[in-house]
């Protein structure tokens, strides 16, 4: 679950990306968080992992209050969430299945664990016959499956999407959507930050869109909701 | 599904990225080996000069002349005297006809001398010191007892020596340190250059949630085996250097005075100071390179 109650940013240099925002992600949701660049998106994605600070009001995270964690606290958080980025971000040097058992033994997970849990995640993203290629020998496509299943392997509640589809045609990002959503009915939590129009649109799932740094209208069907953007 | 520490997993890991980080590992090591053989010859140069500071020390001497009234076996009685005073290492008694004799054989016309009478030089001691910093004390103590006519001792000589190893001992010791702290940034800014392609690495081990000690124990450990084999490569080459040097050395007639202290018989100092110096530098620098990376 996350909650954001009057949250304000500022960064050093004086830009004011989130002015009073209050946001609350139910367990087991499936929300889009849509808004132009610059409005303040990447900054709440950013402060739910903890990579920045806020600047005013009250953050908790699954569980866990942001306002007074400590730095020794921030790994276990994190291991509650799963983060895909826009550019995959894989290790170039690593298999795919090298990718998923390096991020679970980040977590300190064993020889066992890791044999166990990897085919069960790359044969629901459906790339279990793919366990040995590397990622240049991957479609777009691919390596974006291979990134939501690092972010699953670890078994988090929550998986937060940055941008999924960005570097992907209409027909890919269409279906990682749909894993992303296959994902969703089997209990995790998903966060998807885009603002790729057609696709949201094309989703029944409740939409949260944010301007210049304020929440502008959050409800079910479609990216326009409200008329507010 | 956590586990505290994974003594296997980061030891494979360090080692194995020091080979997928080949070029860098390699950089390091050079960096390693080069520090460690600047700080070794300078080292080595000074131990070397002490050492021979100390034996010409060692033959500074004092010539302490009796009373011309004593007689043999009264001047032979001072030696328990002359042992008790403190800083007096080693004494030895020379007879008024055994002075003279010397004196004899050192002159060219021994002729002019032949005729002299026996008891024309005095008996005397001639006293070795163990600290010659203190050798102003021991003259003083020397001319106290009794019997003791005059004490001849080159002060100034022995306070030159002592102001040299000083000064030598002092630069070294400076040099030294300075010369380490140069190297652990050397060290990790090597390091930290092979870090900067593992950013990307790190990032996302830290977004997957990763603990910083997780994360650093591999560099600890590639840190730790880069510094030992840098050690080892140079404790070699130190050696083979040193051999090369001191022979031409010990084989120059115009160096015919210098004595060099054998390699091996300094091994078990050398090795443990290298690998300790190797294993801190590289630690060190893995960790003051890590740092940066890991706020994330």
């Amino acid at each position: 679950m996350i909650r954001l109650i009057d949250v304000y940013k500022e960064y050093d240099n004086g830009t004011k990306a989130l002015k009073g925002v209050n946001l609350r992600i139910d367990d087991g949701e499936f929300v889009f968080l849509v808004g132009p660049s610059g409005s303040g998106k990447s900054t709440i994605i950013k402060l739910i992992t903890a990579e920045i600070a806020l600047t005013e009001g009250r953050l908790m995270v699954n569980g866990y209050n942001l306002n007074t964690i400590t730095p020794r606290q921030v790994p276990y958080m994190r291991r509650t969430l799963g983060i895909i980025f826009q550019d995959f971000r894989l290790i170039e040097k690593k298999t795919v299945y090298e990718n998923l058992s390096f991020a679970m033994r980040a977590v300190g997970a064993s020889n066992r664990e890791v044999r166990r849990r990897i085919p069960y995640v790359l044969k629901l993203v459906g790339l279990d016959q793919k366990a040995d290629r590397y990622p240049g020998q991957l479609s777009g496509g691919e390596q974006q499956r291979v990134a939501i299943a690092r972010a699953l392997v670890n078994n988090p509640s929550m998986i937060i999407a940055d941008e999924p589809t960005g570097n992907l045609d209409p027909q890919r990002s269409l279906e990682i959507m749909m894993l992303l959503e296959r994902i969703n009915e089997l209990g995790t939590t998903v966060l998807v930050v885009t603002h790729e129009k057609n696709l949201v649109n094309r989703f029944d799932k409740r939409v949260v869109a944010i301007e210049n740094g304020r929440i502008m209208s959050d409800g079910t069907g479609g990216y326009y909701n409200g008329e507010k953007i | 599904m956590a586990r505290r520490f994974d003594a296997g997993y980061y030891l494979s890991e360090g080692v194995h990225s020091i080979f997928t980080h080949g070029f860098m590992s390699f950089a390091a090591v050079c960096m390693i080996v080069a520090c460690l053989l600047i700080m070794g010859s300078f080292t080595l140069v000074a131990v070397n000069l002490d050492k021979n500071l100390g034996d010409l020390e060692n033959e500074n001497q004092l010539a302490v002349y009796i009373d011309e009234s004593y007689t043999e076996e009264k001047a032979r009685s001072l030696e328990e005297e002359i042992s008790k005073i403190p800083n007096v290492t080693d004494i030895s008694f020379v007879t008024k006809a055994e002075a003279l004799s010397e004196f004899q054989e050192k002159r060219e016309n021994v002729e002019m001398f032949q005729n002299l009478p026996e008891d024309v030089l005095r008996d005397r001691y001639y006293v070795h010191m163990n600290d010659i910093e203190l050798i102003s004390q021991t003259k003083q103590d020397l001319e106290n007892v009794p019997g003791v006519a005059k004490v001849v001792a080159a002060v100034e000589i022995a306070e030159g020596f002592v102001m040299i190893r000083n000064i030598a001992t002092g630069v070294a010791l400076v040099l030294v340190g300075i010369l380490l702290i140069v190297s652990l940034f050397i060290i990790a800014n090597t390091i930290k250059l092979a870090t900067f392609y593992r950013r990307e690495e790190i990032a996302i081990m830290k977004l997957c949630g990763a603990t910083d000690g997780f994360i650093r124990w591999p560099f600890v450990v590639e840190g730790m085996a880069l510094g030992l084999t840098g050690s080892l490569v140079a404790f070699f080459l130190q050696w083979g250097i040193y051999h090369l040097v001191a022979t031409n050395i010990v084989q120059s007639n115009g160096l015919s005075l210098m004595t060099m202290i054998s390699y091996t018989s300094m091994i078990d100092i050398i090795l443990p100071v290298f690998c300790g110096v190797g294993v801190v530098i590289g630690v060190g620098g893995s960790l003051i390179a890590i740092r940066k990376f890991l706020q994330v």
